[in-house]
């Protein structure tokens, strides 16, 4: 509750400063209500020079928490519908994203499929979901911390930027997984190593206040995490050209 | 030199009290009430409050038996203590079993696949459920009490050594955490990882509460009173505050110079940071000196329900333990409104105040025996656990 008010404010400073960037299209009102909790507060200077020369190439890196089950379950998870949203807000550009997506993977088994990854799709942005694996086994911290460093460091060296995805916010088993810490860590290696982080946590538990999405319902239908994918697709969208709008979104971390 | 042993301080009770207090509201995970609980508002947490009283507590109750009764049958106490609470230990954990086999069983979605991959430990329970009772596998939530088996288990020598060289056990177990920081020492857990609470980071504060007890809190009184000291402590607090603040406002973490970040983060609650000592060091100097020992108002009533359950902490811990899972169900099950966090919260504090009343009655009605027998002065305030 508390941390509502700055957004409002920086939404405000947002709507004031005119820019004549890619327009953000236009989301679903449930994908809306979290726009405020979108925070490009770091540049993503190769995706930039990407989109300079018209085309973005995106490597999504992801444990269960990026997919979706079901025949149609690529088609529908968040990085296809980033593909999507990225090609809507980019006419005219080759947008392609990869997704090397596995479940139960801890951030140190993404480490290592990263070079490969990084070879065979030569993006010029990771999008890298963990943390919620790292926490279900209790990882050591120190051995998280740095498997962030790691994985950054080798993405930068492939010519990528990153942007970090955290766990997504599970009401049913928050007393099972101990998050906190986790999450905690992979904000300040974000805020450390100057990437962008997609905020996936605080924007699930905002539509669970609100009410935008019941969380708790169960089914086996596919209909609702169908629709927060799609609003995680095209949330990130708008993150990735936020931050590499030309009017250098870092000196807006001084407001 | 022998050191004193003074008369019971219930400040130690109501700090205790309100210790258990926060922990169960923490506890709940997204507790809207939560804001309220002082791990908000600077780096350290009812966790290190709980430890240090206890071992404090611990040194009172022990020390006297062992300058009474001697070093054999001390340790038979402290022993016998350590038992106790690894049974309760056992007890929350068949009923963590519980909800988690209830959950596994009437929760399905697709959006959370993974996070329900948390209840496969239950596919095993051969290998968990002995790794539980080894205390290596610790649900979340689960990890302050086999913390306090394990100090309680190591107490017997450290507290003789208390009676006899204070400062000599207070130096050991400071270079045992120094040596925990360099050579990262920590006990093994299930299925990887350490444990959450180091138990040899978190023996310092409760060796400094035993020490504080055998006469080091009177020995610290010169310094702890001295305007110097309190001045110090307020500002660390005010920073403490300050850096709090920037984690519910990101964008006030412009204002926190790199040097200043990069020098104090991450803090490390697994190895008990330095950082956190100092907090709660700060937190109980200003305490001290608001609250003085024969303050009045802590006999009134408006204080009686925190000290009644600080005074039987093992059995109020456990049930605030139970109540925190208790309390999730209901924001699963039932509601998930602020309201609902309000009057699970003020329930939850009320019923554990009414267990240790009632335990409080049951002793009081234990130690007159079978016939009729005079009330033992100041009931309420008598006894109370290590």
């Amino acid at each position: 509750m508390m941390g509502r008010l700055p957004f409002l404010l920086a939404l405000l400073v947002l709507a004031v400063v005119e820019q004549t960037w890619p327009a953000l299209a236009e989301h679903p009102a449930e994908c809306r209500v979290a726009e405020n909790l979108i925070e490009a507060n770091f540049p993503l200077p190769q995706v930039a020079r990407a989109l300079a020369a018209k085309k973005l190439h995106v490597l999504v890196l992801g444990a269960g928490s990026s997919l979706l089950p079901g025949a149609s379950g690529a088609k529908d998870a968040y990085p296809a519908r980033l593909q999507h949203a990225l090609a809507e807000m980019l006419p005219g550009f080759e947008v392609t994203v990869t997704a090397d997506v596995k479940a139960r993977r801890t951030a140190v088994e993404m480490v290592k499929a990263l070079p490969p990854d990084l070879a065979a799709a030569k993006p010029a942005l990771v999008v890298w979901q963990t943390g919620t694996v790292d926490a279900m086994q209790a990882i050591d911290l120190d051995q998280f911390s740095q498997a962030l460093d790691r994985g950054i460091n080798i993405a930068r060296s492939a010519g990528a930027d990153v942007v970090f995805i955290n766990p997504q916010y599970s009401p049913r088993t928050e007393s099972m997984i101990a998050l906190g810490t986790y999450a905690e860590n992979m904000r300040w290696v974000a805020l450390q190593q100057e990437v962008p982080l997609f905020d996936r946590f605080s924007i699930m538990k905002l539509w669970a206040d609100l009410g935008t999405f019941d969380f708790y319902s169960a089914t086996k239908k596919l209909d609702m995490a169908e629709r927060v994918h799609d609003c995680i697709g095209r949330l990130l969208a708008d993150l990735v050209i936020e931050a590499t709008k030309p009017s250098e979104p870092h000196a807006e971390g001084g407001r | 030199m022998v050191p004193v042993i003074t008369e019971r301080d219930l400040r130690l009770d109501l700090f205790r009290g309100l210790a258990l207090w926060l922990i169960f509201l923490d506890h709940i995970p997204s507790n809207a009430v939560s804001w309220i609980t002082i791990r908000n508002y600077g780096f350290s947490d009812a966790t290190e409050i709980f430890v240090f009283i206890s071992g404090y507590t611990a040194a009172f109750v022990y020390g006297r038996a062992m300058q009474a009764r001697g070093f054999v049958v001390a340790t038979a106490r402290v022993l016998k203590r350590a038992w106790q609470i690894y049974v309760a230990h056992v007890f929350l954990f068949a009923i963590y079993l519980a909800e988690i086999a209830y959950v596994s069983h009437s929760f399905d979605n697709p959006l959370f696949t993974e996070e329900m991959g948390v209840l496969d430990f239950m596919k095993n329970p051969d290998v968990t459920i002995l790794q539980a009772l080894l205390l290596k596998f610790k649900p979340v939530n689960m990890d302050v009490l086999p913390l306090y088996i394990v100090l309680l288990l190591w107490f017997a020598p450290i507290l003789w050594l208390l009676l006899r060289a204070p400062s000599l056990a207070l130096v050991f177990s400071a270079g045992l955490y120094t040596l925990m920081w360099l050579f990262e020492w920590n006990f093994d857990a299930y299925p990887s990882g350490t444990w959450a609470f180091n138990p040899y980071a978190w023996q310092l504060l409760f060796v400094f509460g035993a020490w504080c007890a055998l006469g080091g809190a009177q020995r610290l009184a010169r310094w702890i009173n001295s305007p110097v000291v309190i001045g110090l402590a307020a500002v660390y607090l005010l920073f403490a505050f300050s850096i709090a603040m920037t984690w519910y406002f990101p964008r006030l973490g412009a204002y926190v110079p790199k040097f200043v970040g990069e020098a104090i983060y991450p803090i490390d609650k697994t190895n008990l940071d330095v950082l956190r000592i100092l907090h709660f060091l700060s937190l109980a100097v200003i305490t001290v000196w608001f609250v003085p020992r024969d303050w009045p108002a802590l006999k009134s009533r408006v204080f009686w329900p925190a000290i009644v359950c600080g005074q039987h902490s093992l059995g109020i811990f456990c049930l605030g333990v139970f109540l925190s899972f208790a309390g999730h169900f209901v924001f699963t099950e039932v509601s998930n409104r602020v309201l609902t966090h309000v009057i699970v919260s003020i329930s939850g504090i009320a019923i554990m105040v009414a267990a240790a009343a009632l335990i409080s009655w049951y002793r009081i009605i234990e130690r007159q025996g079978p016939g009729p027998r005079p009330p033992t002065a100041k009931p309420g305030y008598s006894g109370g656990d290590a």
